[in-house]
């Protein structure tokens, strides 16, 4: 666990504390197992035997104190680590926020950069220390985006606009992936998360505008959806205005996407027998 | 004619499948050759399958529970094989499509036909017998939610050689369980198959929950139940009230998919965060279905065992009853990353927390049970102090899961792998393990081999760490669950660790099998004559091993927890003295309409999956015919006779005199 | 099944003197099957009301909600409730030929409840407002029908109690199950009372 952002940062010390916290009772409870297991094992005459014995109140007192004790500050740390660390609050900062929309396909990730009117599947490129509203969707069954390096995951699920705000601290080149199972082609859902300076997000953002493709909804889109496996990294020059409302609106008018049933169906069913033959 | 069925969705192309239909087909072989030979089917059919007696209703659940065991653990290796081979770009042996299916058929097997079964296996043997009663509130009842299941776990078995099983995950989350990702029948098998034994489930629910409200003996006040009873009866109003809610949601799945309805499509309005929901509100209280009478079985051990009272009884018991309240209002932790807002998870995390409370005071309870007692170390013993251990770290790690913030990082990796066996493994299976060895003696009237016991308890014990503890250590370098495969080459020395872990186990499991064999081998050195191998303290051990089928001659009075115990400390002691007359005793018979309507449902289960529709019709009018015959039977109870009873009685205590 | 399976089981004990009274226990089961019932249709009104405005473009419960024709299906089914109380009291008096009376004004008050609802799905999915044109219609129709399935499964019950009854009379297997199939067909008026203020009345508004 080597955290490169801010909310990774947070949340390695929030688990370090719960563990710490958890520690204080968890500990005396293996000594306790471990000692009174060997002192009063039944060879040990010795030692006290009271088989009547099966209540005393200070002991019921203690043993319900410590673990509400515990859980009471456990419980007070949640509730304000739940706000520090909710994924849809925005990330203070002198930079101005950026967006990016991330949206899961079967198996890819496609990255809609709707300020700069770019869009790319499997990379992902992000100026560093710039706090980064990633508008999270799925034109699939659910799936969920993270980079582990930056910090929180959330859900990409289809007809929901969902949201996490990252930030990147540290250069370099991590990778990012869908963590809930999504069928076939899950474990190679990845994608390369580049954490640049500004100059070199720059010159990222002018390579990708001169990619002769072009990400049209629906048009596009319904192409690039068609289920494949460690799909390449594909760069678009030109998207849709409001990309993500229009992906998204699809679903609440009736059918997702524009794809038929049938079409989709179809590719899913035949890519498997396919993989199969291939792996053996 | 056939539906979908064809000689096509036999998998003749994949070696690893045929080999294990071989295997299998060779083994049952031998099993139908051994019982043709030695002329046993009209006894299995007579004293068995159609058997309405609570005890062989429980040994035919655990039976069915070990052997789903084994099958449920083929599958942990085979994925433990594949991580450990699968990395930096190797593709391993298994495809996606296979590892897809085996991690789901070890989740659905593990929980509904391994965990499940041990649970409901023990309540059947064991519950009537502590409350002193004759047999459960509806025996014929009873014997129907024991075929049920059998058909649910049939239906997973089929699923190996005739088409295919769920490729979604163990909970089939929507859209992926719906038509349109998952066209084959792979989720329609896990559909019937959850909805036929979950019904079953449900009527066990109910007749336990009535069994135990309505027949205690006299004397036994809710407040002397044993606490084994105690934990039976809350899993039982946790049965009653989420299994209706997994009923729903695997029917709505099944409208989606059947008639082309919308409740978790992704389109035309259907929600798929209600489809979450729905699953876990069930699935939640599912886990402490399952995890209760293993802290009741604790209980029992290690009072036993220790020769003492249990510390804190009335703490134990309200300790369940807030675990059974509070184990409804936590779903929601397990998709905290869903995207609900901060006050909704927090407070959903910190109910989490709660139950933790009480789960920590039964912890303290059991360890001031041991403190200045003469603790024995039997393996039901070692099963105990081994669980104290193990759980609470899985209660840490599962807390540590339960911080929104955390759980944000965490979520959906090896991390929740390694928290949720950690619980599991440590409390339920432990638990079972410990009860089995405990009260085997009870249903057989012979003492399981020690040395063997202990063998595998460490080799669970020790297996459990190594295979475990690893997956901990891997989460923490972004390691997610369910990977066919995984780029990281530096991963695959840990996944090797835990591999190995994984073969300590199967040892483990290995000497389960070699137990039996050598203990039924010294059966006659080993035999409880007495009724009361362990010197215990409640009214199961105060009848014979194994019980008469009437379990008691004389309904025994009760004036205290421990009773049996009590009556032992009476001055001269207790004596098993002859009673001087006998009464007729009221019995229900044996039926055959029980194994007959599952017989049907298995043909309704089946086509429904194929699409035979006429043979979900034959299966539906032969479902229905049986019952009607059920409800028109007359001859459904018989008396056995005072002189039958003493001549019983009688035996008994000539093997008793023999020994004393 | 498991709706009827409930109603059947071993008469265990009926003349057992260690026991409780078989008969009073089968109907305690009984209740308790009735709650988990409650689970059942308690969720799928949770669904109903999640699903209710997820029309996806497609008819509202305005559009489609009939309450006149509803309102004569809940007085047929309030008034089977009634009958039936007149069966179970006439049971209590031991009348044969009166329970045999009031079993089957409340079957045809029954049939007709079902006949008006399977009226009414036909008519909807003639109209292209089927179960399978949005989330709110499929919730609609399994909800309703579900309750009209319980109540079909009712109905099958008493035209068996009836030919029961007819054969063997009034008796210790006959009386517990009919005090079980009253505490049902009373459910089943409760669940449809809160089917029609919960979805058609405010449905309709």
């Amino acid at each position: 666990m080597d955290p490169t952002g801010q909310v990774g940062q947070g949340l390695k010390s929030l688990i370090i504390t719960a563990f710490g916290l958890m520690l204080i009772v968890v500990i005396p409870v293996i000594v306790m197992t471990i000692l009174f297991a060997w002192k009063y094992r039944g060879t040990n005459l010795a030692a006290k035997y009271t088989p009547n014995w099966e209540h005393s109140n200070i002991i019921e007192v203690f043993v319900w104190a410590i673990p509400c004790v515990i859980i009471f500050f456990l419980a007070v740390l949640t509730w304000q680590t739940s706000h520090t660390f909710d994924p849809h609050k925005p990330i203070a900062s002198e930079d101005e926020t950026m967006t990016i929309d991330a949206i899961s396909l079967d198996w890819k990730w496609l990255f809609v950069y709707p300020e700069e009117g770019i869009a790319t599947v499997n990379e992902l490129a992000i100026p560093v220390d710039t706090p980064v509203h990633f508008r999270v969707t799925s034109g699939t069954v659910m799936n969920s985006f993270m980079v582990p390096t930056l910090g929180s995951q959330i859900y990409a699920m289809a007809g929901m606009a969902n949201d996490v705000y990252l930030e990147g601290n540290e250069t370099g080149t991590f990778r990012g992936r869908s963590t809930h199972y999504s069928g076939e082609g899950f474990s190679e859902m990845l994608f390369d998360t580049h954490v640049t300076s500004d100059a070199d997000f720059q010159a990222w953002v002018d390579k990708v505008k001169q990619s002769p493709e072009t990400m049209t909804f629906p048009d596009d889109y319904d192409k690039l959806a068609k289920p494949s496996i460690a799909n390449p990294v594909e760069y678009f020059s030109q998207v849709s205005p409001d990309f993500y409302g229009d992906l998204i609106k699809s679903y609440k008018a009736g059918h997702g996407g524009t794809d038929s049933h049938d079409e989709h169906n179809e590719a899913r069913e035949s890519s498997m027998p396919m993989s199969a033959q291939a792996a053996e | 004619m056939f539906g979908k069925l064809s000689l096509d969705s036999i998998p003749f192309h994949e070696p690893i499948i045929m080999v294990t239909v071989a295997a299998i087909a060779l083994g049952g072989a031998i099993v139908v050759g051994l019982i043709t030979y030695y002329r046993k089917w009209a006894y299995l059919w007579t004293d068995w399958v159609t058997s309405i007696d609570h005890k062989k209703i429980g040994v035919m659940y655990f039976l069915v529970a070990l052997v789903m065991l084994v099958r449920g653990f083929a599958d942990a290796i085979m994925m433990r094989t594949q991580q450990a081979l699968a990395a930096g770009g190797a593709e391993g042996y298994l495809p996606p499509h296979h590892f897809d299916q085996i991690f789901t058929a070890h989740g659905v097997i593990m929980i509904f036909f391994v965990a499940m079964p041990m649970v409901i296996g023990l309540m059947n043997l064991v519950v009537p017998l502590q409350i002193g009663a004759r047999d459960v509130a509806f025996p014929f009842m009873n014997n129907l939610s024991f075929w049920l299941f059998a058909v649910g776990m049939i239906l997973v078995n089929l699923s190996l050689f005739i088409g295919e099983f769920a490729k979604t995950g163990w909970l089939a989350y929507a859209p992926l369980s719906e038509l349109r990702y998952s066209p084959d029948v792979g989720v329609d098998y896990w559909i019937w198959a959850l909805q036929l034994s979950g019904i079953g489930t449900t009527l066990t629910g109910i007749n336990f929950f009535v069994t135990i409200l309505k027949m205690r003996t006299k004397g036994m006040t809710l407040f002397r139940m044993p606490i084994f009873t105690w934990t039976a009866f809350c899993t039982n109003v946790l049965i009653i009230l989420s299994f209706p809610i997994l009923t729903v949601t695997i029917a709505l799945l099944t409208l989606d998919r059947y008639l082309g309805m919308h409740f978790f499509t992704n389109d035309m309005g259907g929600s798929q965060m209600m489809y979450v929901n729905l699953i876990w509100a069930w699935g939640h209280p599912e886990v402490y279905i399952l995890i209760l009478p293993a802290f009741g079985v604790f209980s029992e051990v290690i009072a036993t065992f220790t020769k003492k009272r249990l510390f804190g009884y009335k703490t134990m018991v309200w300790a369940t009853a807030a675990i059974t309240v509070l184990s409804f209002i936590v779903w929601l932790h397990h998709f905290f990353t869903m995207g609900a807002g901060a006050n909704v998870n927090a407070f959903f995390g910190i109910m989490t927390m709660i139950i933790a409370i009480p789960t920590g005071v039964k912890i303290f309870n059991w360890l001031f049970t041991m403190y200045r007692g003469r603790i024995q170390f039997t393996t039901p013993v070692l099963w105990t102090i081994g669980f104290i251990i193990t759980f609470t770290l899985g209660g840490m790690t599962g807390v540590m899961l339960a911080v929104p913030g955390a759980n944000f990082v965490l979520h959906n990796s090896l991390f929740v792998i390694a928290h949720f066996h950690n619980v599991i493994i440590g409390g339920v299976v432990f638990g079972m393990m410990a009860g089995f060895t405990y009260w085997f003696p009870k249903a057989f009237g012979f003492t399981l081999s020690e040395k063997w016991g202990k063998r595998s308890f460490w080799c669970w014990l020790i297996g459990f760490y190594v295979a475990f503890m690893p997956l901990y250590a891997l989460s923490f370098f972004g390691a997610m669950r369910r990977m066919q495969s995984y780029e990281q080459s530096e991963w695959q020395p840990l996944m090797i660790v835990a591999w190995f872990g994984a073969v300590i186990i199967a040892c483990g499991i290995a000497c389960i099998v070699i137990q039996l064999v050598v203990s039924i081998r010294d059966r006659d050195k080993n035999r409880d004559l007495t009724g009361d191998p362990w010197d215990a303290r409640t009214l199961e051990w105060s009848t014979s091993s194994p019980p008469p089928n009437y379990n008691f001659a004389y309904l025994p009075d009760v004036a205290s927890i421990d009773s049996y115990w009590e009556m032992k400390q009476q001055p001269g002691g207790f004596k098993r003295e002859l009673a001087t007359k006998f009464e007729d005793i009221h019995m229900p018979k044996n039926t055959a309409e029980g194994p007959i309507m599952s017989l049907f449902a298995l043909f309704f289960g089946f086509a429904l999956i194929w699409h035979i529709w006429w043979l979900v019709g034959l299966g539906a009018i032969g479902m229905f015919v049986t019952f009607m015959f059920r409800i028109f039977n007359n001859d459904t109870d018989y008396h056995v006779s005072a002189a039958e009873v003493e001549k019983t009685e009688r035996e008994y205590h000539k093997r008793l005199e023999m020994q004393a | 099944m498991a709706t009827d399976t409930i109603k059947q089981h071993d008469a265990h004990a009926h003349d057992g003197h260690e026991h409780h009274d078989a008969g009073a226990m089968k109907v305690f089961g009984f209740w308790i099957y009735l709650m988990s019932d409650l689970v059942i249709f308690g969720t799928l009104f949770a669904t109903f009301g999640v699903l209710a405005t997820a029309t996806a473009g497609g008819p509202t419960s305005q559009e489609i909600f009939e309450l006149p024709f509803v309102l004569v299906e809940t007085f047929l089914l309030l008034i089977s409730s009634f009958t039936f109380g007149l069966a179970v009291l006439a049971q209590n008096a031991g009348d044969r030929g009166a329970v045999l009376k009031w079993l089957a004004v409340t079957f045809l008050l029954g049939a007709g409840f079902i006949s008006m609802e399977i009226y009414e799905f036909h008519h909807l999915i003639a109209e292209g407002a089927g179960p399978d044109r949005s989330a709110f219609l499929s919730a609609f129709f399994t909800l309703v029908g579900t309750h009209g399935l319980h109540v079909t499964f009712g109905l099958i019950w008493i035209a068996i109690m009836f030919f029961q009854i007819s054969k063997r009379g009034l008796d210790s297997v006959t009386m517990p199950r009919m005090l079980c199939l009253s505490l049902f067909w009373h459910f089943l008026d409760i669940v449809w009372i809160c089917v029609f203020s919960f979805v058609y009345l405010i449905g309709a508004m």
